[in-house]
């Protein structure tokens, strides 16, 4: 059972991103086909797999040609970086031109292709080739007569090919609703590449697509390629997994006060930001803080812009107080800057790919992914986004996005439709009141964090981006001069509440004194009173005793009574 | 080439009348001693020696043993017959059973 189990062979390619939709290669030891229309790219896909199989993994391999010889070969693969000059000296490639002409031929009888065979079985014990490439076999159609003869041979071709174990693929010119114009599929059965060539509105995408794979999983979808001057490279971006791992680092935004409303410590590493707005929020601002701030710690940035040239950002960021210009000359800020238009979806994303691939930032900053959507429609657009989001975020690299919202749609939509994607998603927008705009931020969203959902009022100084309270209260928010206007209104107000308050209790003091006063005055009086009431009653008893000392005097001096006691009763008669 | 043509435009006559004289110079590629490659042979050996007699050369060639002739001589089917001599250079696949067209092609019989 085990053993049963083992999976197919594979043959590394070395082609950039087709082992990864293939899961490792192609069929080792069989035959691949490899069809499409003309100029797709057969002929380079097959070449680079030769060439970088005797370059990367030691196998040597042999290239029999049907539509160019081995001149013009060397030369039209000389521009993409492969010298098959060289590699053919050091017996790591052999080409093989197989020249027909129709008219030069006649047919006298039975006959095979045992010739081609032994040419093709000379040319791989000469270098002991792995691999083979026949490129394409279909202009024996065109230059042999019997069609059937032909037929039996392929057939014995492919067959005597597995024999040989070489890894070999076979290329074919697309037929009307074949995959070949001769049918080869037939004969091929054990991996079918397709290669496209499309052009929608002006701009061209390369596609590939594994038609059939046989006992291997692979990536059924159509996966966008790019030829440029280092060969062929596929993205297996939708291939890209879900299952990149999260970290706690975070990235300070630059600016203190957005920090504190996300969690205190700014975003996430490896996350994604998405800073929407309409025109002039300040989001390349936003953008600037972050590249600024993490310049300083010494990381590296990527500045993809495509609306602004580098110098004009340069430029435009001094005018915040942010200077960036050293951080190019140290090499850790690199700006690639590139119209939208200027290539398709799939040449966007290959680029960044390679950008990341060269220079590996740690933040990378769009600015902004709405340029996008003027080359293909939103499907396409928000697929490329999802795939180049992926890639961003498999490589750690914390994406900052702006996207452009324009007037009079919905503020919390974007164009592309990208959010969802997004781990933390700024707001930014105008506050039009009483004939002035100022600038609001939200958080609307921010994965993992607890963030604060409150508006803040933000402000491009010439000193940087500065985030403000805006006025809450009385049912109202406002921000700008009428938040001043307002946090005015109710400072006067309360200075004079204040002094009502003051006043009142002065009013109190003075009532509580002018009472105090009274009381005083009339105890004076009273005192007064009773001083002179008591001052005359003192009198009269003295007056009272003299005259009564004078009766007794004059008693005593009459002798009149004898007892004391009739002398105060007489006294008291009186 | 130029000069060519001009000898050939001048000697058309001489040429025609020369012609049972010219020598031919055959190569016959076959794979191996197979049936049908002593076919082929057996049959080009027959047609030399009734229209050729005496002036003809007639070289076969294995290309099982010399691989490297194959290339150079861009041979993909077997049997191949390349007429060198006289020019133009052409070239027979097959057995050489279909008498008549090589009979044609070696220029020893006009199309009727």
């Amino acid at each position: 059972m085990q053993k049963m189990m083992s999976a197919l062979k594979k043959c590394a390619t070395g082609i950039q991103g087709l082992d990864e939709i293939t899961q490792g290669g192609l069929p080792k030891g069989r035959p691949t086909l490899v069809c499409g229309s003309a100029g797709c790219g057969k002929t380079l896909l097959a070449m680079e797999f030769l060439v970088r199989g005797a370059v990367q993994f030691n196998e040597p391999g042999v290239f029999m040609a049907f539509e160019e010889n081995a001149e013009e070969l060397t030369k039209n693969v000389a521009s993409l970086g492969f010298d098959l000059e060289d590699l053919s000296k050091k017996k790591k490639i052999v080409v093989d031109y197989v020249y027909i002409e129709r008219s030069e031929i006649e047919e006298t009888g039975e006959y095979d292709l045992e010739g081609l065979f032994i040419r093709l079985d000379h040319a791989i014990k000469s270098v002991g080739a792995k691999r083979v490439v026949i490129d394409t076999i279909e202009a024996l159609f065109s230059g042999l007569p019997n069609p059937n003869v032909l037929r039996a041979e392929l057939r014995r071709l492919f067959r005597w090919l597995k024999a040989q174990g070489v890894t070999a693929i076979i290329t074919g010119e697309k037929g009307e609703g074949t995959l070949t114009r001769h049918g080869l599929e037939e004969y091929v059965a054990d991996c079918v590449i397709m290669l496209d060539h499309r052009v929608t509105e002006q701009i061209s995408t390369r596609r590939l697509r594994i038609v059939k794979y046989r006992g291997s999983v692979h990536g059924t979808n159509e996966y966008p390629f790019l030829i440029d001057e280092t060969g062929f490279s596929v993205l297996p971006i939708t291939s890209v997994g879900l299952n990149h791992k999260a970290t706690d680092e975070r990235v300070p935004t630059g600016i203190p006060r957005l920090d504190a409303m996300l969690d205190g410590k700014g975003y996430y590493r490896g996350s994604s930001i998405l800073v929407s707005g309409t025109a002039g929020t300040g989001k390349t601002s936003l953008a600037m803080h972050l590249v600024n701030k993490a310049c300083s710690r010494g990381e590296r940035c990527l500045y993809m812009a495509s609306e602004e040239s580098a110098h004009q950002i340069i430029r435009n960021a001094k005018s915040i107080g942010l200077d960036l210009a050293p951080w190019v000359k140290k090499g850790l800020l690199h700006f690639h800057v590139a119209r939208p238009t200027y290539s398709g979806l799939e040449m966007h994303l290959v680029t960044i790919n390679k950008l990341i691939r060269e220079f590996r930032p740690n933040i990378a900053v769009i600015d902004p992914i709405t340029g996008m959507t003027n080359i293909g429609s939103v499907d396409e657009v928000k697929a490329m986004l999802m795939r180049m989001i992926d890639i961003l975020k498999s490589s750690y690299i914390t994406t900052l996005c702006t996207s452009l919202t324009h007037g009079g749609q919905n503020l919390e939509q974007t164009v592309v439709a990208v959010t969802s994607l997004m781990d933390t998603w700024l707001l930014l927008r105008d506050i039009e009141y009483n004939g002035e705009r100022t600038r609001g931020l939200y958080v609307l969203k921010s994965r993992g964090m607890a963030h604060s959902n409150q508006i803040r009022e933000f402000l491009i100084t010439a000193k940087g981006i500065d985030l403000t309270d805006v006025y809450v209260g009385q049912g109202m928010v406002l921000t700008g001069s009428a938040r001043r206007v307002q946090e005015m209104k109710e400072k006067a107000e309360s200075v004079v509440r204040r002094e009502e308050l003051e006043r009142v209790k002065r009013e109190l003091e003075r009532k509580r004194l002018i009472m105090e006063a009274k009381i005083n005055e009339v105890r004076a009086e009273y005192e007064s009173a009773e001083e002179a009431l008591l001052a005359s009653v003192k009198e009269q008893e003295l007056k009272e005793n003299a005259l009564a000392a004078d009766r007794g005097v004059i008693a005593g001096m009459r002798k009149a009574d004898a007892s004391s006691k009739k002398k105060g009763r007489i006294y008291k008669q009186k | 080439m130029k000069r060519k043509t001009e000898d050939t435009i001048s000697n058309l006559e001489e040429m025609a009348g020369e012609k049972s004289k010219e020598k031919y110079i055959l190569k016959l590629y076959v794979t191996g001693m197979t049936p049908r490659s002593m076919k082929a042979v057996m049959n080009i050996k027959g047609i030399c020696e009734e229209h050729l007699k005496g002036r003809y050369e007639l070289e076969i060639v294995d290309i099982f043993q010399q691989p490297v002739l194959a290339k150079g001589e861009q041979i993909i089917a077997a049997p191949t017959l390349i007429k060198k001599l006289p020019l133009p250079i052409r070239k027979f696949i097959g057995d050489m059973s279909n008498t008549d067209k090589i009979l044609i092609g070696l220029d020893l019989r006009t199309k009727k």
